[in-house]
């Protein structure tokens, strides 16, 4: 399986991913440096994690605009999978290659801690590790995670079976108290109309190894992988 | 010729920010403020001299970049 990570000035999780990547597919990632055009052809685009161009304006809309992400438009138009995770999840949605927006969490604090999180499909190559329905614990480590759409749109989600993760108590309740961001409907991740787009506030890739404090990420790599 | 550009929260977007400043300010004992949304303000300096052609690509920078129209809404004024 081969990937490619996009660096962008501010990135600040990228090695971590790339740490992932490495142990899980077996393969190390091509880094892509955001100026670049051209991208390598592989199986799977990293948009990740960090604070891209120092979230000036709104979190991910200059990354949005980088020469590089014309050519991540276009592989994901042709069906190339595109994960993005945190800022890259905000990238994500800047770039219209997702619905909503990620605005200010609504304790206005930056998490960083552990969340529990559920599994809402295993129906894509990125949670087919899962079973639905499953509950897990990821950290997040953001202040711009609240996932908000209009009611359109998060009907659609919904409807659609699109919504990949959602933020719940410990009990695996969607509640308010189990929501660390205030996002609609406790979205965590959603996936796009065919399932090869995912973007997500939540960092499976700290959470690989047992000696990091958890290992529920590992099985997010291992669909990746599979 | 300049342009202003005002980019405030479209209504019914939560403002976390905006109501952190409203609850500072009764703190403050300013009890008459019944709300508070907090935007941007840009300026941008352009060489035409062309009102409308301006006002146009200043409206086509905002759709693209300077607002996200899925949460925010904006308002274009331009200056000599």
């Amino acid at each position: 399986m081969k990937s490619a990570v996009i660096v962008f000035p501010g990135s600040n999780c990228d090695r971590d991913v790339a740490v992932a990547l490495t142990r899980i597919t077996g393969t190390a990632p091509a880094m892509v440096w955001h100026g670049d055009q051209a991208i390598p052809n592989v199986d799977l685009i990293v948009l990740p994690g960090g604070f891209s161009y120092g979230d000036y304006l709104r979190t991910g809309a200059i990354a949005a605009h980088s020469p590089v992400m014309g050519e991540v438009k276009t592989r994901a138009a042709k069906g190339v999978p595109v994960l993005g995770i945190c800022n890259g999840f905000q990238i994500l949605t800047e770039s219209g290659l997702l619905p909503g927006a990620l605005v200010r969490n609504v304790g206005l604090h930056f998490i960083c801690r552990d969340v529990h999180l559920k599994v809402e499909s295993a129906d894509s190559m990125f949670t087919r590790r899962y079973k639905k329905g499953q509950q897990i614990k990821i950290p997040i480590a953001h202040a711009d995670g609240n996932y908000r759409a209009d009611a359109e749109t998060l009907r659609r989600l919904e409807g659609e079976g699109r919504v990949a993760f959602r933020y719940v108590n410990a009990k695996g309740e969607a509640t308010e108290q189990g929501n660390p961001n205030g996002s609609a409907n406790n979205i965590a991740g959603i996936f796009n109309e065919k399932r090869t787009v995912l973007g997500l506030m939540p960092h499976p890739e700290r959470a690989i190894e047992q000696l990091l404090g958890g290992s529920d990420g590992r099985a997010f790599f291992e669909g990746i992988a599979a | 010729m300049k342009a202003r550009v005002h980019i405030t929260l479209k209504q019914g977007v939560l403002d976390p920010q905006g109501k952190a400043i409203a609850s500072a300010l009764h703190h403050m004992g300013f009890a008459g403020v019944e709300g508070v949304r907090q935007g941007k303000f840009l300026e941008l300096d352009l060489k035409s001299t062309d009102r409308a052609a301006a006002e146009k690509e200043v409206r086509t920078m905002c759709e693209r970049l300077l607002a996200n129209t899925v949460i925010e809404d904006y308002a274009v004024e331009l200056v000599k």
